[in-house]
């Protein structure tokens, strides 16, 4: 009787979380999906016809389409590949006796706490200015030309700014599972005479295979829908050089206002997503049982 | 030997931590310190480390051109609001979930997640014209509702994987000894809870707080955050490196502060507890 009471209880507590999340995931998606079977353009009141599959049609023969996807790709693994090949060896040397450990953690973290427009601004003007930068200054004092970022490499410069950005992210989480490592294995290997490389390799790698597969999904989750960098930056171009697919479908809905071809676009976007979502919830969901 | 080795490895490793810590801080510190500049200062070449005229007038600037307090009281209201709304709603939901587990409860969790996972972009037309239709654009409440389901994901997971660690015996004893379930509530649960409960508000004040699509897309003037306000210095005129320094400061310093404090929970709020 109690039992069936607390059950009672249970679904009760459980019901408007549940409600609210099925009504944000299914209403969107429904209106996106209907949308991207019309034409429908905000600047062209009342001329909303049903267009079937056209929507989709054009945007993925769009040359816009192939150029923002592959900037997509490149700046995902570009950001992936810097963060982990750059965050273990700082996980690792963290993880080593530092005096002071406690601030240097501090301020390897800070970044990650930085809102996203405030770091690319900053990095624009202050760093990367072509004259009055730091990094141009860097480069003279070297005896190098000043490099133009924003002209001369646009991807790339969006692309240091992210990694900045999400370092943090994975070296703190690689810390993490290093810190959870068992000391004696190392210990026991060390005894062994197994050199710090082969210890390295043999232990410390497997160890970390799994969280770096989790901050390689939980950042390509964020990094498929990088805006706001973008947005204060360079504003997609020159060209199309710095149009990611959320860029671009916003540029089509707020910009050109065209809705049906921007709806098209947002369920291209959801299936890339749900791609990646998948193994992750699978990884996520194999832990919960553990 | 030994030791010396040891003692060697440590100045090492000491001193190639601060280095990159350094390294990294850096971008931080330099727009902190170019907001004591003057604008012309800022932009001189050389730059000035530390030895220029230390100015405090930027932050003053700031607030009577831009009138600061506005944005930073909507990024407030806009975090605050939607994170306290999540909390009420997830906080019965992850009780549920962590004391009176059913079949379907892991289904439920991981469904959760994958809402989590649908990039806003993919429903940014359908919310973009639900709120022109509803005139919620450009609305402190608009933002609230958005940013409030956006991360209900992430706090009822947190929470959840609070909840459960706290041990189920000690509710069967208090239930032994004839306690109520109002009682159980708050003298037995909520003093074991209230740890987890105020990471997880932390993060999510902080994940809020720093949200760049949803706050850029939906608002423009009056509801603006300081996400959107920093994006106005995008496009300026005539000298503004000072001055966007100062502005960024002032954004990002709370933030920094409560951050500082919840790295830990961080990385369990943010792998769904998938990395320890």
């Amino acid at each position: 009787m109690a039992t069936q009471q607390t059950q009672l209880l249970a679904r009760t507590l459980l019901t408007p979380a549940v409600a609210l999340l099925f009504i944000w995931m299914i209403v969107p998606l429904a209106l996106t999906l209907y949308f991207a079977t019309l034409h429908y353009n905000l600047l062209d009141p009342g001329s909303e016809s049903f267009v079937g599959l056209e929507n989709f049609r054009y945007f993925l023969t769009d040359p816009a389409f192939l150029a923002s996807l592959q900037n997509t790709l490149v700046l995902v693994g570009s950001v992936l590949a810097i963060t982990i090949i750059l965050g273990v060896p700082l996980a690792l040397l963290l993880d080593q006796q530092v005096v002071g450990l406690s601030i240097v953690r501090l301020m390897v973290i800070a970044p990650f706490f930085v809102m996203p427009t405030v770091s690319a601004l900053v990095w624009k003007n202050l760093l990367m200015h072509p004259v009055s930068g730091l990094f141009a200054w860097i480069a003279h004092l070297f005896g190098l030309p000043a490099i133009d970022w924003f002209n001369d490499a646009p991807l790339f410069a969006v692309i240091l700014i992210i990694s900045w950005q999400w370092l943090p992210f994975a070296t703190l989480i690689l810390l993490t599972a290093l810190q959870s490592l068992d000391e004696e294995q190392k210990e026991a290997a060390e005894m062994d005479g197994a050199s710090a490389i082969s210890t390295f390799i043999y232990i410390t790698l497997p160890h970390l295979a799994r969280p770096i597969t989790v901050v390689i999904l939980i950042e390509t989750i964020f990094l498929l829908t990088v805006f706001a960098e973008i947005f204060v930056t360079t504003g997609g171009g020159p060209g199309l050089q710095t149009t990611n697919i959320a860029f671009l479908i916003y540029s089509q809905a707020l910009i050109q206002y065209d809705v049906g071809s921007a709806s098209a676009g947002g369920l291209v976007a959801v299936v890339l997503a749900n791609i990646v979502a998948f193994f992750l919830v699978r990884i996520v969901g194999r832990n919960l049982e553990a | 030997m030994a030791r010396m080795v040891t003692t060697r490895n440590k100045v090492i490793s000491t001193a190639a931590a601060w280095l990159v810590g350094f390294l990294i801080f850096f971008p931080i510190l330099w727009m902190v310190l170019a907001s004591f500049k003057t604008e012309l200062e800022a932009f001189a070449i050389p730059p000035s480390f530390l030895f220029f005229h230390w100015t405090t007038e930027n932050y003053v600037t700031v607030q009577e051109r831009s009138d600061y307090f506005h944005h930073a009281l909507n990024s407030i209201i806009i975090a605050g609001g939607s994170t306290l709304i999540a909390m009420l709603i997830a906080i019965p939901a992850a009780w549920s979930m962590a004391f009176s587990p059913t079949k379907r409860t892991k289904d439920v969790l991981l469904w959760m997640l994958s809402t989590k996972m649908m990039p806003p972009v993919g429903v940014l037309v359908p919310i973009y014209l639900i709120f022109r239709t509803v005139g919620l654009l450009d609305t402190r409440t608009g933002l609230v509702f958005i940013l409030c389901l956006g991360n209900l994901p992430i706090v009822i997971w947190m929470l959840f994987t609070y909840f459960k660690e706290i041990p189920k015996d000690i509710l069967e004893a208090a239930r032994m000894d004839g306690a109520t379930i109002g009682r159980e509530l708050i003298y037995v649960l909520t003093p074991m809870a209230v740890p987890g409960l105020a990471s997880t508000l932390l993060l999510n004040l902080i994940l809020a707080w720093n949200e760049a699509f949803w706050t850029l897309n939906l608002s423009t003037l009056e509801a603006a955050p300081l996400t959107v306000f920093i994006a106005s210095y995008s496009s300026p005129e005539g000298l503004f490196w000072a001055k966007l320094s100062a502005a960024s400061t002032l954004a990002i310093a709370p933030i920094l502060v409560l951050g500082w404090f919840s790295q830990r929970q961080l990385v369990r709020g943010l792998t769904f507890g998938a990395v320890k």
